[in-house]
């Protein structure tokens, strides 16, 4: 059979399929940051009218799912899968959003890099002629994430100054082989993360636990397709926040692959304002869903961007390892997106 | 006058315990419950050991209301119910002194839990 | 992880310190100074307020100085639950720090707010099950040192 392995752990996708659309749901907060324009609706209440905030958050992912359908011009039953998940516990908002579709469905946890995994495995198998449309979606809801991982939401403690503030919001995107949908981009390679874990413990400090995964992906993705930093218009992370971000700066310069600031971002620093309060900036899996679905996919239909390398990040944790002393697993993964001709 | 020494005693003690536990979490790896905890026991065992009575009546709530405080009222509730009836009191003494802060905090809980929901900040 | 007597190799000890030294001189820091004076004008402020409701309850209500130190605690807790409730004590905590927490007030917080947050998971397993959730070790170690002390105290009676 053919490999379309290049390198050592890259993937060329021949065929490049294309994402023929976008959605981007936004929370209240996120909707006063800079990018509010770019989001598809902005939900003011918490609950979307719902009666807890897990089930917001499925609801978040419902209509972003609806909305890109809708402006791909499909019906559910032309989906051949949803590829989705979140940060619940047993991925619950995307199981339940997806229940509503009656799709068939791959549940994923990737943490917070569920977009860009989600991203990946859609276009590797609508790539190879497994699927024609495959849906991806992601979301995070901060209520939700903060009792989980944190504490209740009335609880009085400090934010230490490195902490993350998880998005509320959801994003989707359809991947298609079918030629006659438009293209806002093509996919070209796929570079899977691997896990590295640099004995980082502090869940307030994400970001330095996911930087050396990003910067481990960078370089293979490198190394293996032969382009540099500057073959692309842009390179965005997925929500490394302010440390993260300046972490992997250094560890690109240090390696000998130096990122240049001015196309190098991060999610998380795109999506707030630091006059937000938001400390190091936004994170979880709707983080780097909205930007991507939202402001980067309307960059590609503007064409101001031509080629872009898509890297969403997870921190691997659970609250459970974390209180028996275990460090945070750090993954990134990537997608290498091109303007259509 | 005398009142507003006794104030003025509560703010400097318990400002001065607060801020104590404030430098552990600026320069410490510990959580705030772990601070809790470490001040409870350490209630207890300077009260035990006869230090924090002379700061309980010097700054009055300035020492009964931090957490350590609360250690201060195990232990002599604890010491009292020894000398009154014997050994059970090992058993008894602690909370039965505690008991109107613990009961004040679970009743209270629940009833603002059943009438409140919890909101996001903006 | 799963060779119990496993140590990083020195040479990626060397790497995990010197990340670990980068991680520390990009991350910002708390400022010392005001976290401290916050944590003391607020603690101390709670504390002046447990004062007067103890003179209060010396002076007008004719309590014993025992009956009117719980009062002032029972007041204090009181007034953190409504304050939890309608939504401002995570406000206050996030500004005070151990200000806020250190004094009972905290103990009433770490009570109410995931009594209101686990509410949705019903009133026995969500409310009364989870509200010991965080205050719960404190009473645990508390009344265990109280336990030890009395055993001691019945032994020793010093």
């Amino acid at each position: 059979m053919a490999l379309h392995r290049i390198g050592r752990s890259t993937i060329l996708l021949p065929g490049r399929p294309r994402i023929a659309a976008g959605a981007a749901i936004a929370g209240k907060k996120e909707g006063e940051g800079p990018l509010r324009s770019d989001f598809d609706a902005i939900i003011e209440d918490d609950l979307f009218g719902e009666e807890s905030w897990e089930k917001a958050e499925s609801r978040f992912q419902y209509a972003a799912a609806d909305a890109c359908l809708k402006k791909a011009g499909l019906t559910p039953e032309q989906i051949d899968a949803a590829l989705g998940g979140d940060l619940l516990n047993q991925i619950m908002a995307a199981s339940m959003a997806v229940r509503e579709l009656h799709i068939p469905f791959l549940g994923l946890y990737g943490a917070c890099s569920t977009m860009a995994e989600s991203l990946c495995i859609a276009a590797m198998l609508v790539d190879g002629g497994y699927l024609r449309h495959a849906l991806c979606t992601a979301s995070s809801h901060f209520c939700s994430a903060e009792r989980q991982y944190r504490f209740p939401l009335e609880y009085g403690c400090q934010r230490p100054p490195t902490a993350q503030w998880t998005v509320t919001g959801a994003g989707a995107s359809l991947v298609t082989g079918d030629d006659r949908l438009p293209a806002l981009c093509r996919c070209t390679h796929v570079t899977i993360g691997r896990i590295v874990d640099m004995a980082v413990k502090d869940a307030n400090n994400m970001g330095a636990a996911m930087a050396p995964a990003a910067a481990d992906t960078l370089m293979r993705h490198m190394a293996d397709t032969g382009r540099t930093a500057a073959d692309y218009d842009l390179i965005i992370s997925g929500d490394l926040g302010r440390v993260g971000h300046d972490v992997l700066l250094a560890l690109m310069q240090e390696r000998g692959q130096p990122l240049d600031p001015a196309r190098y971002t991060d999610c998380g620093l795109e999506i707030f304002t630091p006059a937000q309060d938001v400390h190091c900036g936004g994170s979880g899996c709707g983080c780097s869903a909205v930007v991507f679905n939202g402001h980067i996919l309307r960059r590609f239909r503007e064409g101001s961007l031509r080629r872009v390398l898509f890297m969403a990040t997870g921190a691997l944790l659970s609250p459970t390892t974390s209180q028996q002393g275990e460090s945070i697993p750090g993954i990134a993964h990537a997608i290498a997106l091109e303007a259509d001709t | 006058m005398t009142i507003l020494i006794h104030l003025l005693k509560a703010f400097a003690v318990g400002g001065a315990i607060c801020a104590f536990g404030e430098l552990l979490v600026l320069r410490t790896k510990l959580t705030p419950a772990r601070i809790l905890v470490g001040y409870i026991v350490a209630g207890v065992i300077l009260s035990a050991l006869g230090l924090y009575g002379p700061i309980a009546d010097f700054a009055g709530a300035g020492a009964s209301i931090p957490l350590t405080g609360f250690g201060h009222a195990l232990t002599t509730g604890v010491k009292r119910a020894v000398q009154e009836i014997g050994f059970m009191g090992v058993f008894t003494g602690g909370l039965t002194s505690t008991a109107a802060g613990i009961s004040a905090a679970v009743f209270f809980a629940a009833m603002v839990a059943l009438v409140f929901k919890p909101r996001p900040k903006p | 992880m799963f060779d119990k007597n496993a140590r990083p190799s020195p040479r990626r000890q060397a790497q995990l310190d010197r990340y670990s030294r980068l991680v520390d001189r990009l991350s910002p820091k708390s400022p010392m100074a005001q976290g401290l004076l916050r944590a003391f004008w607020v603690g101390g402020a709670i504390c002046a307020l447990g004062q007067c409701f103890i003179e209060a309850g010396l002076h007008w209500l004719d309590m014993t100085p025992a009956s009117a130190s719980t009062f002032a605690s029972v007041m204090i807790v009181l007034l953190t639950a409504l304050l939890t409730g309608v939504g401002v004590f995570d406000r206050i905590g996030q500004y005070a720090g151990a200000g806020a927490f250190v004094p009972i007030s905290g103990f009433a917080n770490a009570m109410v707010s995931p009594a209101m947050e686990f509410t949705r998971e019903g009133l026995v397993l969500g409310l009364g099950a989870k509200l010991f959730t965080i205050a719960g070790p404190v009473l645990v170690w508390g009344t265990s040192a109280s336990v030890i002390v009395g055993i001691l105290y019945a032994i020793f009676r010093w």
